[in-house]
């Protein structure tokens, strides 16, 4: 029974998201997204056509890694401002207690909506993405030396988020959780650049401030590792130090103790939602 | 917390003979929330299914569509949540509450958003599954109702035990109101036989113990020459009850 009421909440949640016109939004949000990008890049093709090889490589790995993070940031908007009212929403509005009154375990609903969230999540990034991997073959003839690796990890810093939003809407109102969730996403972010500095600055305290978030919160770690996939391989090495740093380039891959830490944080943070919602009274 | 929605600080709460905190106890209870909302994005009908795989009880397609029916929602089926009023959501929402085929409804004021028609509805409803043999706890604010379809009741006073009982353990005793002319002393003392006698001007409040002596007591007094303008057996009101127990000191 607990299986089957996972499977029938994840089922609802995607059928929450197409009715709601989430689908609908984020669709038209990437299509705008991807026509700005084409042009984009057949420009950096038509007016950078003195460049070297190299150099086209570095502008067109720059310039697909902020594309990239501007689809991260759609579908991490997107999931952590709809795991918000699919959880605490329901709360608040009462429409949990008929749910809840049947005969179901809470954790079982908790973990059917992640699931649910989590596979809208990847989908759209992994369509999105791989469209967008596409748009910049087409236009420049470039493609990443790790695609899939890429958008798996996109993929992951997405269902990372939602894990977030839906752990904070068990404690908070759905539209703080929102909010903090795309916060602490942000910060990370930031954390993630200022560590990048650090490193090209030699300075371990600055470079710290990096490791620790990236800990703390997967997002960012994730992010740096989809880019070092979506990036030409040996970029850096082939340039200067200045570009140590870049906030649009990473300088390694992840270890896969890294991806491991960020499943096993999925884990620990859907486990605290649980216990939070068994707990709760309605 | 019968339905394990709210925790108890203490003790233990049994559900149609099972723990109340293990989800399985709830497998044939229906419940109707006071704060009642259904998706919006999904039709009437879908909500109603939703609820039957949640049951885990098998229900057809044709039950699901009767008990819609049976809450006045057949038409709008296939209509979407959103669009309903309040009082059609209710009225869902007590489908929802019966479509499991349960042993046990929780309905929490059943009728707050429903017009005068619809309160009529719902108290066949209630009649409806008693007759059926299913045990309906109805939580409501409005005596009238609970008067009217309850069979006991209780009465609950800052969350505790204030009384309990049948209706006629509760209410207990039936009075007769007379409006009469020319009393003399030998009415006066029929009446008295009768019961406790409280007098106003021409209006007389006789306390009975038994209802079936009012015809011989009528026969009585217009025997003795009283003239009766009216008689009317009268119980007091549920309402009065529950004052006269709340504003006990």
């Amino acid at each position: 029974m607990t299986l089957r009421t996972v499977w029938i909440f994840a089922g609802l949640t995607l059928r929450e998201a197409s009715r709601r016109r989430v689908v609908r939004s984020l669709a038209g949000l990437m299509l705008v997204l991807l026509a700005v990008s084409a042009f984009g890049f057949s420009r950096i093709d038509a007016e950078f056509s003195g460049l070297t090889t190299g150099e086209a490589y570095l502008a067109t790995s720059t310039v697909l890694n902020l594309v990239m993070f501007g689809l991260s940031l759609i579908a991490a908007l997107g999931t952590a401002f709809l795991a918000g009212p699919i959880l605490a929403g329901e709360i608040e509005s009462g429409m949990a207690l008929a749910i809840l009154a049947r005969p179901i375990r809470r954790s079982a609903v908790l973990v059917g909506k992640w699931l649910g969230l989590a596979g809208f999540g990847s989908g759209f990034v992994a369509a999105a993405g791989l469209a967008q991997l596409l748009v910049v073959w087409a236009t420049t003839g470039y493609w990443p030396p790790s695609p899939f690796v890429g958008l798996a990890l996109l993929a992951g810093q997405t269902v990372v988020l939602l894990t977030l939003g839906l752990l904070l809407s068990t404690l908070i109102s759905p539209m703080a959780s929102g909010i903090v969730a795309v916060g602490l996403f942000g910060a990370t972010w930031i954390a993630g650049v200022v560590g990048g500095l650090g490193v090209a600055l030699e300075n371990e305290a600055v470079e710290r401030v990096g490791t620790v978030s990236r800990v703390l919160l997967p997002t960012d770690g994730l992010w740096r590792g989809a880019m070092n996939a979506f990036q030409s391989p040996g970029l850096l090495s082939q340039f200067t130090e200045a570009f140590e740093g870049h906030p649009f380039l990473s300088a390694s891959g992840l270890t896969a103790a890294y991806v491991l830490w960020a499943v096993v944080w999925v884990a620990l943070m859907l486990a605290l939602s649980a216990m939070s919602l068994v707990r709760r009274d309605l | 917390m019968l339905l394990g929605l709210v925790h108890p600080d203490a003790g233990q709460v049994l559900l149609l003979g099972r723990r109340a905190g293990d989800p399985e106890a709830r497998a044939r209870v229906g419940y109707l929330p006071e704060l009642f909302r259904y998706q919006p994005w999904l039709s009437a009908a879908e909500v109603v299914a939703l609820h039957v795989k949640l049951s885990g009880v098998e229900v057809d397609d044709g039950a699901q569509r009767e008990s819609l029916a049976a809450v006045g929602l057949g038409e709008r089926a296939r209509d979407r949540v959103g669009g309903f009023s309040k009082g059609m959501q209710q009225r869902l929402g007590l489908a929802v509450a019966l479509v499991s085929r349960p042993e046990l409804v929780i309905l929490d004021e059943p009728t707050s958003a429903l017009d005068p028609l619809g309160r009529a509805d719902v108290r066949d409803l209630v009649t409806s599954l008693r007759e059926r043999g299913v045990a309906v706890l109805l939580n409501s604010h409005l005596i009238g109702e609970v008067e009217r379809v309850c069979d006991r009741v209780v009465i609950l006073d800052k969350g505790r035990l204030a009384a309990s009982g049948t209706l006629a353990e509760l209410l207990g005793r039936r009075e007769l109101r007379l409006r009469l002319e020319t009393v003399d002393d030998r009415a006066l003392a029929r009446l008295a036989a009768a019961g406790e006698v409280t007098r106003a001007g021409d209006a007389f409040t006789v306390v009975l113990e038994d209802a079936d002596v009012v015809p011989d007591l009528v026969a009585d007094l217009v025997a003795l020459g009283v003239r009766v303008h009216s008689v009317e057996p009268a119980r007091i009101s549920l309402e009065q009850r529950l004052l006269d127990i709340l504003r006990e000191p």
